[in-house]
C-alpha cells in the first residue's frame, strides 16, 4: 500500500516536472513605449518555439533598470540609455541592443488653424521656455507664411509623470538651445518653466484637445493611432520634416556612422536631409554574462530573430524599424553575450 | 444532592466565562496593538527611506519652492501649499452642502425620500476616485473654464484669489472635485449622528415653543456635534490624501501663485506621477520625504482640529 502510494506520488511529480524541464520561462520588464511590439514579438516567437515563454512587464524604463539591477528579471528594456552610474551598480555589465525606433511630435490645437505648422530649433525651445508667449509672434509667422495665427497666449502642455518621451523631447531642446540646456536641461522629469502637466500621452493629448490655443508633445505612434494633428520640425540640415516611419529611420541611419560600440547614443537632431530631429532608439538591456546556458542560447536566438524577421512587424504596429547599418553592428554584439 | 451540583456548575461556568473573557480581551488587544504597530512601522519606513534627502536638504526642504529633478534640488513648499489649499476649498464647499443635506435627510424629509437618497449617496461614496477624476476632466474642467471661472473673475476679480488667466485646470477645480468626493462621507456620517439624537430633545424643544428649524439648528445639531465633526475629519482625511482625481485636474505645476485659477500640485499627485520613473537615490528619497511631510501634515491638522473641539466643548458645557 505504502509503496503504491509512493510510486503514484512519484509518477505525479514526474508528470508535472517533465514539461517544466523542457519549457523555458524568461522574465523581462521595462519601457512602456515599445511594450506593444515586444508583446507581439514574444508572442510570435513563442508560436515558432513553443517551449520558450517570455513574460514582459511594462513598468517603465526606470522600473526596468531597477529590476535588472535587483536581478529579478533576465533582461530589461528602456527608452533612456543607462548612465555610467547605473551601469556601475550592476555586477554583470549590461549590453544595449536597440530594438525599434520612435519619435516625439509637437501636437497643437490652434483656433482657426487647419494647416500643418512648421517649428524650428528657435521657436520650439522659445515656446516651452515661455519666451514666445503668443501664437502670432513674428518668429512663428516667419516660418509659416499664409497661416493666420490668432492673437492668443500659447498654452503649453507637458508630461507630469516621468517618461522616456520627456527625456527625448528635452534632450532635443537641450541640443538646439543653450538657453534651455542651462535653464532646464534634459531628463525624464524636469522643472518646466511654464505649462500644465498631463499624465501620460493620453493626459497631454486630452489636455491639448480640450484647451484652445495649446501645444504639447506626444509619441509619434500615439499621434498616428489617434489621428492627431502634429507639426513639422526643422532638422539639422535645414529641411522641415514631418515625423513618420521613414524619416525616423533616416535619423538613425544618419547617426549610424558615428554610433558608439555600446549603442548608448542619442539620435536627436541627427544629420541627414530627410531625418526627423526628435527621434530615439529604445533599447533591450541584456546582461553580458547569463549563467544559465540554455537561457543564454534562447536569448541570443531571439535577438537574431528580432534583428531580422522581427523588424517586419514594426510598421504594422506604427513603430519605425532599425536601419540596416545599425542592425549589422548589433548582430556582431550578440556574440558578446556569454 | 442538588445544592453541591449547582454550586459546581456555577463555579465551572464562572471559570469558563473568566477564561473566555481573558482570551477575548487578549485577542482584541492584539488587533488594536497591530494597528498601532502598522502605523509605527509606516512612520519608521518613511523616516528611514527618506534619509538621503533629509541629510542633503535638512529643514530647508520644507521651505524651498524648487522642484528640479535634473539638478536634484527639491523642496516641499509648493506641494504643501497645493494640498492645503485644495483641501480647505473642498471643506468650505462640502461642509455646508453636506451638513445641510444631512439635516434635510434626517429631520425634514419624508421617510421614503430619505432612505432612497441615502442609498444613492452611499453609492457615491463607493465610486473609485479615478472615475471622479475622469468625470471632472471631461465635464467639470470645461464648465469651469467656459462659465465658472470667468463668472468669478468678472464678479470677484478685484480679489487676488480670482485674478489671472483661466485654464479650467487649477487649484479651484481641484478643490471642487475633492468637495464632490468628500460630500458623501459628510452626509452619511452626519445623518447617522443626527438620527441618533434622542427624540426627547426635539420634543422638549418643540414643547417650549421652538419652530421646527430652531429645534433642529439650536438643539439637535449641537447635540450631534461630535459625530458631525467626526464626519468632517473623515472628509478632510480623504481630501488630503486623494491622488488620481486631483492629478487629473489640478494642472500639475509646482508653483505657488495667489490665484485660485492657477495650476498647482499636491503631494499625493506628485508622488503618484513621478515615483515610478524617479532615478537616483536623492530623487526617490525626496518623494518619500514628501510622503512623510503629508503624514505629519495630516497629524497636525487633525490635532489642531481636535484641540479646537475640546476648547469649544468645554465652553459649551460651562453654559
Amino acid at each position: 500500500m505504502k509503496t503504491m502510494k509512493m510510486s503514484l506520488a512519484l509518477a505525479g511529480l514526474m508528470m508535472v516536472a517533465a514539461p517544466l524541464a523542457t519549457a523555458q520561462q524568461i522574465n523581462a520588464a521595462g519601457a512602456s513605449f515599445p511594450a506593444v511590439i515586444y508583446q507581439k514579438w514574444f508572442d510570435e516567437y513563442h508560436k515558432m518555439h513553443a517551449d520558450v515563454q517570455v513574460n514582459y512587464q511594462s513598468i517603465g524604463s526606470g522600473g526596468g533598470i531597477a529590476q535588472l539591477t535587483a536581478g529579478t528579471v533576465d533582461f530589461g528594456a528602456s527608452d533612456v540609455p543607462m548612465t555610467d552610474e547605473q551601469i556601475s551598480k550592476l555586477a554583470v555589465k549590461p549590453l544595449h541592443f536597440p530594438s525599434v525606433l520612435g519619435g516625439v511630435v509637437p501636437t497643437y490645437n490652434i483656433a482657426g488653424v487647419t494647416q500643418e505648422i512648421k517649428f524650428t530649433s528657435e521657436t520650439l525651445p522659445g515656446i516651452f521656455l515661455g519666451t514666445i508667449t503668443k501664437w502670432n509672434d513674428a518668429r512663428l509667422a516667419k516660418d509659416n507664411p499664409g497661416v493666420k495665427f490668432p492673437n492668443e497666449e500659447i498654452q503649453v502642455v507637458h508630461r507630469s509623470d516621468g517618461s522616456g518621451t520627456t527625456f527625448v523631447w528635452t534632450d532635443y531642446l537641450s541640443k538646439v538651445s543653450p538657453n534651455w540646456k542651462s535653464k532646464v536641461g534634459a531628463g525624464a522629469s524636469v522643472n518646466w518653466p511654464v505649462g500644465l502637466g498631463g499624465k501620460g500621452n493620453e493626459g497631454v493629448a486630452g489636455t491639448v484637445k480640450q484647451t484652445a490655443n495649446s501645444i504639447g508633445y506626444v509619441e509619434l505612434i500615439y499621434a498616428v493611432q489617434n489621428k492627431m494633428a502634429y507639426g513639422n520640425v526643422k532638422n539639422a540640415s535645414g529641411a522641415f520634416v514631418k515625423a513618420d516611419f521613414n524619416t525616423v529611420t533616416e535619423a538613425a541611419a544618419g547617426a549610424a556612422k558615428n554610433i558608439p560600440d555600446d549603442f548608448r547614443v542619442s539620435i536627436t537632431n541627427a544629420a541627414g536631409k530627410n531625418a526627423y530631429p526628435i527621434s530615439t532608439f529604445t533599447w533591450l538591456l541584456i546582461p553580458s554574462h547569463i549563467p544559465d546556458a540554455a537561457k543564454a542560447k534562447t536569448i541570443k536566438a531571439f535577438l537574431q530573430w528580432m534583428l531580422a524577421d522581427g523588424q517586419k512587424y514594426a510598421a504594422g504596429l506604427s513603430y519605425a524599424s532599425l536601419p540596416k547599418e545599425v542592425i549589422a553592428k548589433e548582430v556582431k554584439q550578440i556574440a558578446k553575450i556569454q | 444532592m442538588a445544592t453541591p451540583a449547582v454550586a459546581d456548575i456555577t463555579a465551572i461556568r464562572r471559570q469558563t466565562t473568566q477564561t473566555g473573557d481573558i482570551v477575548a480581551r487578549l485577542i482584541t488587544l492584539a488587533f488594536a496593538a497591530s494597528i498601532i504597530l502598522i502605523t509605527l512601522l509606516l512612520v519608521w519606513q518613511l523616516w528611514f527611506q527618506s534619509a538621503p534627502s533629509r541629510h542633503k536638504f535638512g529643514f530647508a526642504f520644507l521651505f524651498s519652492s524648487t522642484w528640479n529633478p535634473v539638478t536634484e534640488n527639491f523642496g516641499a513648499l509648493p506641494f504643501v501649499y497645493g494640498t492645503v489649499v485644495t483641501s480647505i476649498l473642498a471643506l468650505l464647499i462640502s461642509v455646508p452642502l453636506g451638513l445641510g443635506s444631512a439635516i434635510f435627510l434626517s429631520e425634514l424629509a419624508p421617510a421614503g425620500i430619505s432612505s432612497a437618497l441615502t442609498f444613492l449617496i452611499e453609492l457615491l461614496a463607493a465610486i473609485p476616485s479615478v472615475i471622479y477624476g475622469l468625470l471632472a476632466l471631461f465635464t467639470l474642467v470645461p464648465l469651469m473654464r467656459d462659465y465658472g471661472e470667468p463668472f468669478l473673475k468678472s464678479t470677484l476679480g478685484f480679489l487676488p484669489l480670482f485674478k489671472g488667466p483661466v485654464y479650467g485646470f487649477g487649484l479651484l477645480t481641484g478643490g471642487m472635485v475633492l468637495s464632490i468626493m468628500t460630500i458623501p462621507f459628510i452626509i452619511s456620517v452626519s445623518r447617522e449622528a443626527l438620527l441618533a439624537v434622542p427624540r426627547e430633545q426635539r420634543e422638549a424643544a418643540l414643547a417650549l415653543g421652538a419652530t421646527r428649524w430652531e429645534s433642529t439648528w439650536q438643539i439637535v445639531v449641537p447635540y450631534a456635534k461630535l459625530g458631525i465633526l467626526g464626519s468632517i475629519f473623515l472628509g478632510l482625511a480623504r481630501a488630503l490624501g486623494e491622488t488620481m482625481a486631483v492629478t487629473m485636474v489640478i494642472g500639475n505645476d509646482p508653483k505657488i501663485v495667489a490665484s485660485l485659477f492657477a495650476p498647482g500640485y499636491s503631494i499625493a499627485a506628485v508622488i503618484a506621477n513621478e515615483f515610478s520613473e524617479a532615478t537616483g537615490q536623492v530623487y526617490q528619497s525626496a518623494l518619500i520625504e514628501l510622503g512623510l511631510v503629508l503624514f505629519l501634515l495630516t497629524i497636525i491638522i487633525n490635532g489642531v482640529a481636535r484641540l479646537m473641539i475640546v476648547a469649544t466643548t468645554r465652553k459649551g458645557s460651562k453654559r
